[in-house]
């Protein structure tokens, strides 16, 4: 290594001859991703922004409106509704989905059998289309034929319209969000749970913790920068779900207004009623929601994150 | 002592099964349901298995929607993407990790920016992009925007950082140029990232909705998901036509899950310890 250091003159004028080699060599090697993620990408953010206040027509000509969209967006109905659908869809799947996904990363982590299978099972639906899951849950759920109201008919009670009531559709969309992404975020927390050093638990069991007590003591507190990572991810990819909503509920469905996010209500005004400018606005603020989400937690985090 | 282990283990066998009951259940019965008539899927109380195991429902896809071509499109994207997008990723990614030029910081966290943002803020433009080109309800119009990833950038620029320096600078002292250490040391050397993300751009890919749905409309230029929602919408109570769609269109990925599952699950796993 000490060699390294010492150059002489000659050396030095290679060295600059290199350097100048590499820069050509590295701007070769950068140059389709940055060119292609300027182009469909940086620039596109840039004139989303600029389309958020203008009227953009059918033919894309923009007509600078101010403030006008994000002015209509405070008196539009719809948008707070969706607004309050995501919300609820966030604030119900996250929890849950953490509590399910730690507490099957936990069995999964104690010394039994067959672990490998049981983890490719579970991971099984992370990795298939959401459009295809959403159409097989839409026809288990259905009133008349679906198993689901068979089963609860044959066991004497009575069946309901799981996708049509306004009270539940909701409901049951996120039953189906969460067996899409339980399995997922149970293999990264059960890969922090085995990151934890065997000695922690050795120690405890020696001061005579059980197993219970060692998982509230030692694995919870050693897994927050982990659970920290799978709160966040979830939030952000609860508050753009749209596949399975857009596949289970169709637009004469009487539960719609019930179910409807905001990501929805963006493709509608955007691509079905061609208010492009509009829409715009309404995906700048689902933006903005994310980023300020995003910052509470980043600052909240240091209250119950451990960092060794 | 022994003994309640052992019972402890056996409850937690019961609950972990409990789990993979509802977890693989959906599957079962879309596959089930597939293989059965019209009639014998709406009948109640309905039957679990098939009477008979019927493959009706597949023919008769093929020719209620051009499935072939669906299937071909939806093929053709996903492996243009995930080419396209790994060689130009790992080639990025490697100037970033190993090379000093002029305003690399700069254009690095320029790319980065991009990972920051919701997808739905450049769906607009890009829609427009795709729509001046005349490209809509075209083959391009599907990948085009994926090809180029800041997230594969970024996951690939890890794993050249990880490598050892010493190997590069051998092959500097021997005189080979930065592109044959690229092609012939490096990437060679990073093949689990380049696995990784194979995997998660093709998964990506062959599952997209949202894009494909907006931009192709022609029913003999859409993707798999996008179709689905077509076939659910002309056949509406031809339940075994719907599972056979759907079957096809997951079978694909759960085959290749099924071959690389430990690159799958090893790769998510990673996610959340660099996180």
């Amino acid at each position: 290594m000490a060699e390294g250091k010492v150059k002489t003159g000659v050396q030095k004028k290679r060295a600059s001859k290199r350097a100048k080699k590499d820069w050509i060599a590295a701007y070769i090697f950068i140059a389709p991703v940055t060119i292609g993620l300027l182009i469909f990408y940086i620039w596109p953010f840039i004139q989303n922004v600029w389309f958020s206040f203008n009227d953009v027509n059918k033919f894309n000509i923009a007509t600078f409106v101010g403030m006008q969209n994000y002015q209509d967006m405070i008196h539009d109905k719809e948008v707070w509704a969706t607004f309050g659908n995501t919300l609820k869809y966030v604030v119900c799947t996250v929890p849950v989905g953490l509590f399910l996904s730690i507490f099957i990363a936990a069995l999964l982590n104690s010394k039994i059998k067959g672990t490998s299978i049981y983890r490719t099972l579970y991971f099984l639906p992370s990795v298939t289309m959401a459009a295809a899951v959403a159409m097989v849950w839409k026809w288990i759920y259905n009133e008349k034929m679906g198993i689901l109201n068979s089963v609860i008919r044959g066991l004497g009670g009575k069946g309901h319209g799981w996708l049509t009531d306004p009270k539940i559709a909701l409901y049951m969309v996120m039953i189906v969000g969460l067996w899409m992404t339980v399995g997922y975020n149970m293999i990264i927390l059960l890969a922090g749970m085995q990151g934890i050093s065997q000695s922690y638990y050795e120690a405890a069991a020696l001061d005579g913790a059980g197993t219970v007590q060692q998982f509230f003591k030692i694995t919870i507190p050693m897994l927050t920068p982990t659970i920290f990572f799978v709160m966040i991810t979830s939030i952000i990819s609860g508050f753009q779900v749209f596949d399975v909503i857009y596949m289970m509920i169709g637009k004469t469905n009487p539960a719609y207004e019930s179910t409807q996010t905001v990501v929805m209500l963006f493709y509608r005004q955007a691509f079905d009623y061609g208010y492009k400018g509009y829409a715009a606005a309404i995906s700048i603020l689902i933006f903005a929601v994310i980023m300020l989400v995003t910052v509470v937690q980043l600052w909240g985090q240091k209250k119950w994150v451990n960092y060794d | 002592m022994k003994g309640k282990s052992n019972t402890k283990k056996l409850f937690v066998h019961l609950a972990l099964l409990l789990g993979v009951g509802v977890t693989v259940f959906p599957f079962l019965w879309m596959v089930l349901t597939s293989f059965k008539t019209v009639g014998e899927a709406m009948q109640i109380p309905p039957t679990f298995f098939p009477k008979q195991f019927l493959v009706d429902a597949y023919g008769q896809i093929v020719t209620a929607l051009p499935f072939a071509r669906v299937y071909l499109n939806t093929i053709i994207s996903t492996v243009v993407t995930t080419v396209v997008q790994v060689m130009f990723c790992s080639m990025a990614a490697y100037a970033f990790a190993r090379i000093e030029f002029p305003f690399k910081n700069a254009i690095f966290v320029l790319l980065l920016s991009v990972l920051m943002v919701p997808g739905q803020i450049f769906l607009i433009p890009q829609y427009q992009i795709i729509q001046k080109l005349g490209l809509l309800d075209t083959i391009p119009a599907l990948f085009l925007p994926n090809l180029f990833s800041a997230f594969g950038t970024f996951l690939l620029r890890q794993f050249f950082m990880s490598l050892p320096k010493e190997l590069e600078e051998a092959a500097l002292l021997d005189g080979c140029n930065r592109y044959q250490i690229f092609w012939k040391i490096m990437l060679p050397l990073t093949k689990p990232g380049i696995v990784s993300l194979v995997i998660f751009t093709a998964k990506f890919a062959w599952n997209d909705f949202m894009w494909p749905l907006i931009v192709n409309t022609s029913p003999k230029m859409m993707t798999l998901g996008p179709a689905l929602s077509t076939l659910q919408g002309q056949y509406t109570t031809k339940y075994p036509m719907q599972m056979a769609g759907a079957v096809m269109a997951v079978i694909p990925i759960i085959v290749l899950f099924f071959i690389f599952q430990k690159q799958f699950i090893e790769g998510v796993a990673q996610s959340g310890i660099k996180g």
